[in-house]
């Protein structure tokens, strides 16, 4: 695994007539787990879908692994999971899995590590329909886990969940990129932060901060991230 | 395009088929119940059922495939599959495709049932060779799959793709010559009817029911003809549909 850095800059996006992302330069490093953190609708989403390829882009930049983002060849190395859970209502989890697992050309053994991955196993032959939230959002983020991608761009992947679950996943996401992939998650949950290796703070489509949490609270002087956020979001105002 | 793909969507499309139980039944037993009513209508008369059959045995498969597929696109935009699959290395057309064989598949089970039924249970009189009215309501329902899957592409929501079986299929059946025989229409209606699909195809039923021949299938060439522009306008259905998606959405 090689992991795939993504950078970007000075990006703009419109959505709906509105500013969904103004101006934003970072970039997102192999190896470690990056959280991009803000507010519902400060333009996490939009961001996140102008690394996977599929967002009209006003302006800037935005490669990936040195590739311009939503270039074919990095279609097969990039899992994503959408806000709401991309998956079929009639199927099983398994056929979902499989599904994907089939499109992407990965081998089949993939579907069952991947059930696995997100702890679904018991629930393998369930139709996707009578799963709760959380479970479908698992079925969701195994599909992204498929073939091991080199980035994993994953947005609001545990609202909602168990907290043991959610400690399960981020065990998970760390794993995987210690093994090298390059982790970006996205969250509205400040408290999910400090699970980060590093902090992405996101308000009203500008980046506010991009440090490491335990740097974050010093330069503030904060004891939570979310003070931290509304310490910053008071400076610049 | 890449077969893998194809044959991935066309089984997964089947298998969500599978599970939804009342949706099989209807496609299956539908049209053999329309055209049971349409033969009961006409059974004392000893006439109408030979002459209404045939373009029946075009119709329905066309018009059903069409109401099916017209919410296709549709389901996949909404459940934010599309995206996931565009973000895949999925071909457009690998999509558009594999829908396609899918319901082409359920159509040659839908039509062979309703041949089936017209010919040996109602006794529908035909002069051509029978496996031939099954390959021709195949090529009807392709066709009627690729025109949904076009206009399923413009549709936003359910309501406006409802919206499509009045504004695409109604006219087509008016100009078929299900009502009257195109040659007497009005030399533009005609002139209409000659470029829409429905009636080649359902030119293509009525010659295999009412001629037979010693030519290519048992049947006179105009048939084959037909049966190219129907699978023509099949494909560019497909081609144009294929063209409106878009990977990258604002």
């Amino acid at each position: 695994m090689t992991g795939l850095a993504v950078e970007i800059r000075d990006l703009h996006v419109v959505r709906g007539g509105r500013r969904a992302v103004d101006g934003v330069t970072f970039t997102v490093p192999t190896g470690q787990v990056t959280g991009l953190l803000g507010p519902s609708g400060c333009g996490k989403t939009s961001l996140m879908r102008c690394i996977v390829g599929v967002q009209v882009v006003e302006g800037g930049t935005v490669s990936v692994g040195g590739i311009p983002a939503g270039a074919a060849e990095l279609r097969d190395r990039i899992g994503y999971v959408t806000q709401a859970p991309s998956v079929y209502d009639d199927l099983t989890v398994e056929e979902n899995v499989r599904f994907f697992a089939r499109v992407l050309g990965v081998p089949a053994s993939e579907v069952g590590r991947c059930i696995a991955a997100v702890d679904l196993a018991d629930h393998r032959t369930q139709v996707a329909s009578r799963l709760s939230g959380g479970q479908l959002s698992r079925v969701s983020l195994a599909v992204a886990l498929l073939g091991s991608p080199d980035l994993l761009v994953l947005d609001e992947p545990t609202v909602g969940l168990d907290p043991v679950l959610r400690r399960d996943l981020w065990g998970l996401f760390h794993r995987l990129a210690d093994a090298g992939t390059t982790v970006f998650v996205s969250s509205h949950v400040m408290d999910e932060a400090e699970r980060c290796d590093r902090l992405l703070l996101m308000r009203q489509g500008r980046l506010l901060a991009d440090a490491a949490p335990a740097d974050l609270l010093e330069s503030t002087g904060a004891r939570s991230v979310e003070h931290a956020f509304l310490t910053i979001v008071d400076t610049v105002s | 395009m890449s077969a893998r793909i194809l044959f991935a969507v066309a089984g997964r499309v089947l298998t969500q088929l599978r599970h939804d139980h009342r949706t099989a039944a209807m496609l299956l037993v539908l049209p053999c119940l329309v055209l049971t009513l349409l033969w009961w209508m006409f059974d004392d008369r000893g006439f109408g059922f030979d002459n209404l059959g045939p373009p029946l045995l075009a119709l329905i498969p066309f018009i059903v495939m069409f109401l099916v597929t017209s919410v296709t696109t549709l389901r996949e935009r909404s459940s934010g599959t599309l995206e996931r699959l565009l973000a895949m290395p999925t071909g457009k057309l690998d999509l558009l495709g594999g829908y396609a064989i899918a319901f082409g598949l359920v159509a040659a089970v839908q039509s062979a049932l309703a041949v089936f039924l017209s010919v040996w249970v109602l006794g529908l009189d035909i002069a051509g060779p029978v496996w031939m009215l099954t390959v021709v309501a195949v090529a009807d329902a392709v066709l009627g799959t690729a025109l949904g899957l076009f206009v399923s592409a413009f549709a936003r929501t359910e309501f406006q793709a409802v919206q499509f079986m009045p504004a695409v299929v109604i006219p087509q059946i008016l100009l078929c010559g299900l009502f009257i025989e195109r040659a007497l229409m009005p030399p533009v209606l005609e002139a209409v009817s000659n470029v829409l699909p429905l009636s080649y195809a359902v030119d293509a039923m009525t010659t295999v029911a009412t001629t037979s021949s010693p030519g290519l299938g048992g049947v006179d060439g105009s048939v084959w003809g037909d049966l190219a522009v129907v699978a023509g306008f099949a494909v560019v259905s497909l081609a144009l549909g294929a063209a409106t998606l878009r990977r990258r959405t604002a």
